[in-house]
């Protein structure tokens, strides 16, 4: 790829740790690497990350970049958008990957469009074509009903956006070698061009849905804030987490960030059980990844019983409870 | 206030399972008999955003869209919710445009039309789900960007703009010119009137070529810088095995058991 070399990352941070679409994303990117001798680097932002560069290498980081100016701290599209273009035309890599997080659905595009690079947003797959010298790029189009295989041109660098649980991180090696290199520019002030009044975060979800390994989850089928409290009963006695689709979310009976589903969380858990769901194309592509999934719907054509493992046909306000006892005497 | 909203028509996606195939050979998903194409929904929100502002501050709403023969059913359903003046960019085969030779089109057809304030578009379409076209098209007129606003509040000369994290919400300040692109979240999409309707239809909708908006069709600006090589159709159904019994206790007793040794506990 002409001049064109190695992988940049994106890094996040949240909550003073790295966060795991990050180690996901070093995963990913050391397995696209190891077949050559490129390099994958690490872009980390804002004063308090230079405690992670070590992290980041044990994660598979060659070379960790730190943007130590204090614009870079909290999340400002226009300063990340400067650095990250900034970056890339200095270390021209040939794969820019970013999460399909708010930084990478906002950055991703400016800086392509900046770049005249390559752009596969939302992917759940990247691999290389050593043949072609093209990276391939799998990413779900029409609410998850398809998926679309795109290759990237020679001659200009690919930014692709990740969704979390695509990539696995590799287990953090204390040995590992690394450089890191600190990048004390801030961005220029005119590039700022919109401005962080307030920042709120709602209410924080019991359980990292997206980490979960069990889910009791609700559909426009609870009918209310009544309904949920009888599935978090079941999630509750089963260890699990509490998630919905979207129709109780646009209707106000649980938080926006319960929401699984094409727009919202893509969730992997071990036991995913959907109550009064009905199916839709974008809520089955959020929980595809599911080891088992178990449906109780009163419609047996429910679209939700082809997506499952297990089914029964029954109104929720009789099987739930029945479920409750007897799990709860199964887990004694 | 000026305001350009871009819209795009897509496949319905509340279309039934059963309808939606792909021809392989063409590698494009085969537009179903009997369904029309809908107005992208997050693009239906774009233009309720722009009649809200129009609504506290005045002002004029032109859309624009690329397309064929449909592309005027959709601006004409949105001149009827309350838009002013429509546009469309006949772009042959638009539907093998990519991001950026979508918002590179836009780009120029906004040119044209001159002076302007603000830019809606939808967050992203519910067909291809890339949600870039609004940032690019940002940066190809040089203007700021905000994505995925659930409220637009303006203000002289500037915005604010709530917008959706994952965190939660971020509230922004934006100066004028800008492009702000609008998340399902701002709420539900006007119904048309039926005085809408009637005076929607008698409306004028030129249709703008691409010398028209300075476009040379064989510069490689309209070429896809990532090719798309394969559309399929994975299926990710499984085997449902129903559990039932006679009494709801008898069944869940079953139904739990049956988890307990799929040993997902």
């Amino acid at each position: 790829m002409a001049g064109e070399h190695g992988i940049l990352v994106v890094g996040e941070l949240e909550e003073s740790k790295m966060a795991s679409i990050t180690k996901e994303l070093l995963g990913g990117a050391r397995k696209l690497v190891d077949h050559g001798n490129e390099e994958v680097s690490l872009l980390l932002l804002g004063e308090k990350a230079a405690p992670f560069a070590q992290e980041g290498i044990q994660y598979g980081a060659d070379k960790v970049y730190i943007a130590v100016h204090p614009s870079f701290s909290e999340f400002n599209s226009d300063a990340c958008t400067f650095l990250v273009n900034d970056l890339c035309r200095k270390i021209r890599p040939s794969l820019c990957l970013m999460g399909q997080t708010d930084l990478g659905r906002d950055v991703a595009p400016r800086v392509a469009a900046r770049l005249d690079a390559g752009l596969c947003m939302d992917c759940v797959e990247v691999s290389a074509d050593s043949e072609q010298w093209l990276y391939l790029q799998a990413r779900p189009v029409y609410g998850g009903r398809a998926l679309a295989m795109m290759g990237s041109g020679e001659g200009r660098i690919q930014i692709n956006t990740v969704r979390p649980k695509s990539m696995a991180p590799l287990s953090p090696q204390a040995d590992r070698k690394g450089e890191i290199v600190k990048v004390p520019e801030g961005p220029d002030p005119s590039s700022i061009k919109v401005k962080c009044l307030k920042r709120e975060a709602q209410e924080k979800a019991e359980f990292n849905l997206e980490e979960a390994k069990i889910i009791v989850a609700g559909g426009g089928g609870i009918g209310g804030t009544e309904g949920f409290q009888k599935i978090k009963e079941l999630a509750k006695v089963l260890g699990g987490a509490v998630g919905a689709t979207r129709v109780p979310v646009d209707e106000k009976w649980t938080p926006l960030s319960m929401e699984i589903g094409q727009t919202g969380k893509i969730v992997s858990p071990d036991l995913y059980v959907a109550v009064g769901i009905s199916g839709a194309a974008q809520h089955i592509t959020g929980v595809q990844k599911a080891k088992c999934i178990v449906a109780i719907n009163k419609d047996p054509d429910a679209n939700m019983f082809k997506f499952s493992d297990l089914g029964w046909v029954a109104d929720y306000r009789v099987a739930v409870p029945a479920l409750i006892e007897a799990f709860k005497k199964k887990l004694q | 206030m000026e305001i350009i909203t871009c819209i795009k028509q897509i496949l319905d996606p509340d279309l039934p399972p059963a309808k939606f195939t792909i021809d392989a050979q063409k590698n494009r998903v085969i537009p179903p008999e009997g369904i029309p194409p809908v107005i992208n929904p997050d693009d239906a929100l774009a233009v309720e955003a722009a009649l809200r502002i129009k609504e506290k501050k005045g002002g004029r709403i032109t859309i624009l869209t690329l397309g064929g023969k449909t592309a005027e059913d959709m601006v004409r359903k949105a001149l009827a919710m309350g838009a002013d003046e429509g546009r469309i960019i006949s772009a042959p085969d638009f539907e093998g445009l990519d991001s950026f030779a979508t918002a590179y089109l836009l780009s120029q057809a906004i040119r044209k039309v001159g002076k302007f304030d603000l830019v809606l578009c939808g967050r992203q379409a519910a067909d291809w789900d890339f949600g870039a076209v609004g940032s690019v098209l940002a940066e190809f007129l040089g203007i700021p960007a905000v994505t995925r606003a659930k409220e637009i509040s303006p203000l002289d000369g500037k915005l604010t703009v709530e917008k959706v994290s994952i965190a939660g919400s971020e509230t922004l300040e934006v100066g004028l010119p800008a492009l702000v692109t609008v998340s399902n979240e701002l709420g539900k999409a006007r119904i048309p009137s039926g005085w809408g309707i009637i005076t929607a239809a008698k409306k004028e909708i030129p249709t703008w070529s691409l010398p028209d908006i300075g476009v040379d069709p064989s510069s490689g600006k309209l070429s896809a810088r990532n090719k798309l090589l394969k559309l399929s159709a994975p299926s990710m159904e499984r085997k449902c095995e129903w559990v039932k019994g006679d009494v709801p206790a008898e069944v869940a007793e079953k139904l739990a058991q049956k988890i307990m040794e799929k040993k997902v506990l």
